[in-house]
């Protein structure tokens, strides 16, 4: 079991490297796992898509479409693209501490 | 993340989409959309009949195609009955709305807007007679399939 260690203490990820307890997020683990997502600095707008989706998944147990985020969160499309070059669906899931979304769009 | 086989992700993916119906249109649009959210990189090629997925004046009024379609599980003479086309798009419309993908126009500016390139065919172009004016401003250029294939070096080619 692979696990995240942030302040010294040891967070348990899933085979995906998501957390395997949706508890254990705090914004030192968020900050954490970012880092593993090569993003060093989160910036108001990450935080901006992370809490919009961290609401959502709250509400409707499943993280938002991009469609919807780009709609609801406020951040467009081509930035949401440049705060998460390397796929914005899946790693901002997984630094705002959810599963892997399971929509397709 | 234990890795137990050394198989390589999947970095790069051209797609080609040649059939203008809604449902031989959407498919490549989700699959490069699908690409660029997992941070794959995606372009999309547009030949023949595609190419109406990205005409301004045609880009949002394509049909399901009720007649010849054998999976409408409809009688062809039913497929025909003037409006069928029509209202088998709108119900598939409804749905897919739902599943918030969205109409043929704006889902080519987020692919775009997402880093997705997108290409028209220089044989379709030329043989249709189509100017540059007659595409949505998203279109990144009328390529020959030289280029295509230049362009999609290290690529999955996809055809749909």
């Amino acid at each position: 079991m692979e696990t995240l260690s942030v302040a010294g203490k040891p967070i348990e990820l899933d085979s995906d490297g998501h957390l395997a307890h949706r508890a254990d997020w705090t914004e030192n683990v968020a900050r954490e796992l970012a880092v593993q997502e090569g993003i060093s600095d989160l910036t108001p707008q990450h935080w901006a898509v992370i809490n919009f989706m961290r609401s959502v998944f709250e509400k409707e147990g499943d993280a938002p479409s991009i469609r919807r985020l780009t709609k609801e969160s406020g951040v467009d499309t081509k930035t949401l693209y440049q705060l998460f070059p390397k796929g914005p669906a899946k790693r901002a899931a997984k630094i705002a501490g959810l599963p892997k979304p399971k929509g397709c769009i | 993340m234990t890795q137990t086989n050394s198989v390589e992700p999947i970095q790069k993916v051209s797609i080609i989409v040649s059939h203008g119906s809604l449902e031989g249109v959407y498919p490549g649009l989700i699959m490069a959309n699908g690409a660029r959210m997992e941070g794959i990189e995606a372009s999309l090629f547009f030949t023949f009949f595609g190419l109406d997925a990205i005409i301004k004046k045609r880009m949002n009024d394509l049909r399901v195609a009720t007649v010849g379609n054998p999976a409408m599980h409809m009688p062809t003479v039913l497929g025909a009955v003037p409006g069928m086309s029509a209202f088998a798009t709108k119900m598939m419309q409804k749905e897919m709305e739902k599943l918030d993908i969205p109409p043929v126009a704006e889902f080519i500016t987020m692919i775009h807007d997402a880093g997705c390139e997108i290409y028209a065919c220089r044989a379709t172009v030329d043989m249709f007679h189509l100017k540059k004016d007659d595409f949505c401003d998203e279109l990144d250029g009328v390529i020959s399939v030289g280029q295509f294939y230049e362009k999609a070096a290290g690529a999955q080619i996809i055809f749909t």
